[in-house]
């Protein structure tokens, strides 16, 4: 970590939905924009610096940093953008810790955006992926997650019904929260029912596409505390990257989070994760990730993930919620995604969670991921850093 | 004020790119074109073998230049059976489904191959199949030199 603590002091999510045409992409960000200014109690001349991103050859619009100063009110102001496919959201946010961290800025407004709707996001994605051996056969995120489940399943056994549980789960969490997108609940057997994808995929195990914003406001010790009584303050952050071609892959598990969980539970003194943490925003965007990750996360052994979903550990109420927005699986803007599992994580922190809060939430997780099987992490707490 | 939005389309527009295959790669290309043969890398520290080859382990971040032969025949690492529509963004076209999608373990290689694989009999797929490459007639140096790999014995041991 830099010299600074850095806390996040305000949030702000636009109306998600599957179509936003009553907006161009200015006007989409402006929305988050103006209501995480409004939570931390700023106006934009408070800000010192703009970090943006959305994913890269989506909506058709590069250079998204200039190209969007009306809506995120960084004109005349240092903006910085950042874009790592998937994990864009969470990379934004980690980025943001440092420019505060630092001691360079004092307030950083980060803003995570796409309007998937005006996309093919299976076509934009695949680009991210080596033209000359990953393409010919690469068809999106949902065949490399595929591929991921099916090494899962043939190494410790579970099943499609096992991943269908957590669908079950974060479709359950999503209708208390109302910046989700899929706000009905499902049964196992809609689940199982959907049309089959990728094997073994259905279409309810994965997530919609979604036009969104989400901004976040982080600020330093010192000024973080005067704006709000109760911050959301960031312990640690980790991100690591595995491959260079998808066929060199561990498949059936993520190397990645489970480096980056190592990392960040040790830099914050953690060493029994069921127990010390409160509550993971996780960024999951298909439901086998539900069983798979938690166990790279180091939260249960290695082939007991089923086990410990079906317990109930992980719904509200349980002993660890996940994903008490609803996740990846209610609501997806792609670009936002990962900064909205920060903004949610420190929602609980702060307790405006209102619907959705886990009680007393102390310490909480997020993550983001990328179709590159990367991983970023945030571990957020309401106690201040003792570094 | 009356509010019904408009959206525009871009139409059928088309970006071609051009990309190197890299000294690496085009060694590989050629020997499939010419010889049906894979050809992966060993790393000098690690003795990992790479597929594709290439100049680099990043792992070590060392200079790797021990060609080795590998496969053709292999095993299922890991698999999908494609299911939905979706366009290609390399043709334009929408892509045929269902398809097979594996990661193939050329035999010696510890990387795994992608590549089509035959979904004939969808019950023989399996991780740890074992499978053989089926080539084109007319070869030209692309990795669609290989049509697919086809399983000819679905006892799992890998
Ligand atoms: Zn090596």
């Amino acid at each position: 970590m830099g010299k600074r603590r850095v806390a996040i002091v305000g949030t702000g999510q636009t109306l998600h939905r599957s179509h936003r045409p009553d907006v161009n992409g200015q006007e989409l960000i402006h929305e988050a924009v103006r209501l995480a200014l409004a939570d931390a109690g700023l106006t934009i001349a408070d800000i010192d610096a703009v970090v943006i991103g959305n994913m890269d050859h989506f909506e058709g619009i590069n250079a998204v940093d200039c190209w969007s100063v009306d809506g995120t009110g960084g004109t005349l102001k240092p903006v910085i953008k950042l874009t790592t496919g998937g994990t864009t959201g969470s990379t934004l946010a980690i980025g943001g810790v440092h420019l505060v961290a630092s001691g360079m800025f004092d307030r950083v407004l980060i803003v995570g955006w796409e309007k998937n709707s005006e996309s093919d996001t299976t076509g934009a994605i695949t680009t991210a992926f080596d033209p000359v051996w990953d393409r010919l056969v690469f068809a999106g995120a949902i065949s490399g997650l595929a591929a991921e489940a099916q090494a899962y399943m043939a190494r410790y056994g579970a099943t499609d019904r096992d991943a269908a549980r957590v669908a079950v789960r974060d479709r359950r969490h999503a209708c208390n929260n109302p910046h989700a997108q899929l706000r009905k609940p499902i049964t196992i057997e809609d689940v199982l029912a959907s049309p089959m994808l990728a094997d073994p995929i259905h279409l309810l195990d994965v997530c919609p596409r979604t036009d969104g914003a989400c901004a976040v406001i982080m600020a330093c010790e010192g000024v973080a505390e005067k704006l709000t009584p109760v911050p959301d303050w960031i312990w640690a952050t980790a991100n690591r990257h595995t491959y260079t071609y998808l066929g060199d892959v561990n498949w059936g598990e993520l190397d990645s989070m489970n480096e980056a969980a190592r990392e960040l539970f040790a830099k914050a003194g953690i060493r029994e994760p069921r127990k010390e943490i409160d509550v993971i925003e996780m960024y999951q965007p298909y439901s086998f990730a539900g069983i798979i990750w938690i166990e790279d996360m180091g939260l249960v052994e290695r082939g007991k993930g089923a086990e410990y979903i079906w317990s109930g550990a992980t719904d509200m109420g349980g002993e660890l919620p996940i994903n008490p927005s609803g996740g990846v699986i209610a609501c997806n803007p792609i670009g936002a995604t990962g900064l909205i599992r920060c903004a949610e994580a420190a929602l609980q922190i702060m307790g405006k969670a209102e619907a959705r809060q886990v009680p007393d939430a102390k310490v909480a997780v997020s993550t983001g991921f990328g179709g590159c099987m990367w991983t970023d992490m945030l571990l957020h707490g309401r106690k201040k850093p003792d570094f | 004020m009356q509010n019904d939005p408009l959206v525009i389309e871009s139409g059928d527009v088309s970006q071609p790119f051009r990309y190197a295959v890299g000294s690496y790669g085009s060694v590989f290309l050629k020997e499939l074109k010419e010889n049906r043969r894979f050809l992966g890398v060993r790393c000098p520290k690690c003795h990992k073998v790479f597929v594709p080859p290439r100049r680099v382990c990043g792992e070590c971040l060392v200079e790797m230049t021990d060609f080795v032969d590998v496969g053709p025949l292999g095993r299922i690492g890991t698999f999908t059976i494609l299911r939905y529509a979706f366009i290609d963004p390399e043709t334009g076209e929408q892509k045929p489904v269902p398809y097979g999608y594996g990661f193939i373990r050329l035999d010696g290689a510890d990387t795994l191959f992608q590549h089509y694989i035959d979904i004939q009999d969808e019950s023989r797929i399996r991780i740890g199949a074992r499978v053989e490459p089926v080539f084109a007639d007319q070869r030209k140096a692309s990795i669609r030199d290989v049509l697919y790999f086809r399983v000819i014995d679905e006892t799992s041991d890998a």
